[in-house]
């Protein structure tokens, strides 16, 4: 009999409070064995070493505090943006407000729908990244998410989707705690653009498995809402294969816990894969990306730029790796993770790492964190640029890099434009 | 104009005087020139004049039009029309040069109560003359200073000092780093600026750069003080015989 343990006991008293949806024997199969995963491994605690910087517990523990709701009266994002929105109250799907799911060359479904169904190509997918992703780094709350997830999207691409999908996760009770799980499935050739907003819920777990075939190209942009007090965690679970492009962006601004993790398997050669985020933050926040990049084929390419703004006391963290398999020769990859300090007592907490067993590649990774210039602020400021401007401007430059990896330049000026409010309405 | 009283100032971090007691006046329309030997001060004056951080002022005033400026912020000093044209022009990625100076142009008008430039006739404007400069599209467009050559970024300076139309412009060693062309492009630029109500102090440390911008008056800065004042004729001496029997005379 094992011995009692606290870690144990917290993923019991979770799971105790969680119930798995019903649905077809495979997908009651890919739960069963999530909750196995779980199980074996437990919910990870302090102790960790994974979660080192950034402490696990508000996103294990069985309930969650009520957080406020944030109400704005600025536009949804992206709105300027032809696209097929997709609206969930709360991690629930709202028909009303959502458009029709349908697009020529692209099949839209519900997770809920796909769950009940017996022949479904999401079989293949569902949960398969995630066990992938198990090792060699374990992440059972990416488990618990397959698990438990009660809805999501399912997208399959078969050509160049017209227009981008928008995920639009809107928050209207304070306790909801949320689990979504979105498939993406881009067939050889095919493109999709995928846009994700909103604060989502109270609290939030949300897992992306996307399945990039040969030529396959996949661009995300997301923004996590704006809520101070909520929690989220985020993994993305990628398989790319030979000559695709994926390019996955994200701009968390404030929330009191953010996690995102990215854990990406280039499986073809002369692949291309672009993970960036920018991050700002005021008080008591805390923001970490956590990258998982494994190269397992010759020629590719893989690029990380982060940038965090953090000020008064905020956290910033980065976990990133780059690991290199002996057969992916020529290998091209690049990690830079930033931090701008605002404030004595804010911290940045870096661990970037590379481990390569390819003799042939160029990998290189930066981190830096540091204060506004007093150089350039001076300059600014006798051209006539008064303090405030000109120290936003300074942050805008700092985190332009990251949000220059957009490769839509409409949705990158939707995002510098929302920078430069959270800046203006964070004036002292 | 600008009217400068027994000015000294120290190192704001380390007991060290750099400036000693410095007087001078410059009359609306004029150009002075200050030479002098490393370590004199002169970069110092600049930087003071403009607000840089780092300084402490223990004695004496400086005032623009009447206003004591040392008392405002550095971009207050830029809005009543002070300008220093940096000797080591700053590099500042991610901001464009077109955002910057559009900013600036703006804010300075905000602050003096004036309309702002549209996008339109601020594109208008900074294209006329960015050309006199021989400033190309390219370079409007990239990040400020950010890849220019030595010569390319004090034109930047200049490209500045004629959009933001200062009333007293410091130009701090602006010929250093640069070959006998790009020099006179400098310079042309500065005198297409002159005007009556527009006054220059140009900081120098050789008198080659005097011969394309005339001054009206050159002081001699050693230790700190300006040690003797003078016409044109002051620089060639120094050009000619160096500094040290001026420091002599002045023993």
């Amino acid at each position: 009999m094992a011995m009692a343990n606290p870690k144990s006991d917290a993923t019991q008293a979770r799971l105790d409070a969680m119930s798995m949806p019903e649905g077809a024997a495979w997908m009651t199969a890919a739960r069963r064995e999530a909750l196995d995963r779980v199980t074996a491994s437990g919910l990870p605690g302090r102790r960790d070493e994974y979660w080192k910087y950034t402490n696990p517990a508000d996103l294990v523990a069985p309930s969650i505090a009520a957080v406020p709701l944030l109400v704005t009266g600025e536009q949804e994002m992206f709105s300027a943006t032809d696209r097929l929105r997709i609206v969930f109250v709360d991690g629930v799907f709202d028909a009303a407000q959502s458009d029709e799911l349908a697009m020529d060359g692209v099949e839209i479904e519900l997770l809920r729908d796909v769950a009940q169904k017996d022949i479904h190509w999401a079989k293949d997918l569902y949960g398969t990244l995630e066990t992938e992703g198990q090792t060699p780094v374990s992440r059972p709350l990416a488990a618990l998410n397959t698990a438990f997830a009660t809805d999501g999207v399912c997208i399959r691409v078969h050509g160049q989707a017209s227009r981008p999908i928008s995920i639009v996760m809107q928050h209207a009770d304070e306790h909801s705690d949320v689990v979504m799980h979105n498939l993406v499935r881009v067939e050889k050739g095919a493109s999709l653009t995928l846009l994700e907003c909103g604060p989502v819920a109270a609290r939030f777990n949300g897992l992306l498995e996307v399945d990039v075939q040969d030529g396959g190209r996949f661009n995300h942009v997301r923004t996590q809402g704006r809520t101070h007090a909520r929690r989220a965690l985020t993994h993305i679970f990628g398989r790319l294969g030979e000559e695709c492009h994926f390019k996955s962006f994200t701009l968390t601004a404030n929330g009191m816990l953010t996690r995102n993790e990215c854990v990406l398997r280039l499986t073809g050669r002369d692949t291309k894969a672009h993970v960036a985020g920018a991050a700002v933050g005021d008080g008591d926040f805390l923001q970490d990306d956590t990258v998982f990049i494994t190269h397992d084929a010759v020629g590719c390419e893989s690029r990380q730029v982060f940038k965090k703004v953090l000020r008064n006391g905020a956290t910033g963290v980065f976990q990133g790796k780059i690991l290199v398999n002996e057969i992916a020769q020529k290998t091209d990859g690049f990690q830079m993770s930033q931090a701008l300090l605002l404030g004595d007592d804010a911290q940045f907490l870096a661990k970037p790492e590379l481990e390569i067993y390819a003799d042939d590649v160029a990998c290189s990774h930066g981190s830096t964190s540091g204060a506004i210039d007093d150089t350039a602020l001076f300059y600014l400021r006798s051209r006539g640029v008064p303090k405030t401007q000109a120290e936003e401007l300074l942050v805008l430059a700092f985190v332009a890099e990251a949000i220059d990896e957009i490769e839509d330049s409409d949705l990158a000026e939707n995002i510098r434009v929302r920078m430069d409010e959270w800046l203006v309405r964070h004036r002292n | 104009m600008l009217k400068i009283s027994n000015l000294q100032v120290k190192l704001e971090e380390e007991d060290k005087q750099i400036l000693k007691g410095v007087d001078l006046e410059i009359k609306a329309g004029s150009v002075h020139a200050i030479m002098g030997p490393n370590g004199s001060g002169k970069s110092t004056l600049s930087y003071v004049l403009s607000g840089r951080d780092g300084y402490e002022v223990t004695g004496g005033s400086a005032t623009l039009d009447d206003q004591d400026i040392l008392d405002m912020d550095p971009e207050e000093r830029a809005a009543a029309g002070l300008f220093l044209a940096f000797q080591y022009p700053v590099e500042i990625p991610g901001v464009g040069n077109m955002t910057f100076l559009r900013t600036a142009v703006n804010s300075q008008r905000a602050a003096r109560g004036e309309e702002e430039l549209s996008a339109a006739e601020f594109l208008k404007v900074i294209r006329a003359k960015a050309k006199t400069l021989k400033i190309d599209a390219d370079m409007l467009k990239r990040p400020v200073n950010v890849g220019f050559s030595g010569g390319e970024k004090k034109r930047n300076e200049i490209l500045q000092m004629a959009m933001l139309e200062p009333k007293m412009c410091i130009l701090d060693e602006t010929d250093s780093g640069l070959d006998v062309d790009a020099m006179k492009l400098v310079a042309e630029g500065v005198n297409a600026l002159r005007s009556e109500g527009r006054s220059f102090l140009v900081i120098t440390h050789y008198q080659r750069l005097l011969d394309h911008i005339k001054p009206d008056v050159v002081h001699i800065m050693a230790d700190g003080r300006i040690i003797k004042s003078g016409g044109p004729e002051l620089a060639l001496e120094v050009e000619n015989n160096g500094y040290a029997h001026l420091l002599e005379e002045n023993a």
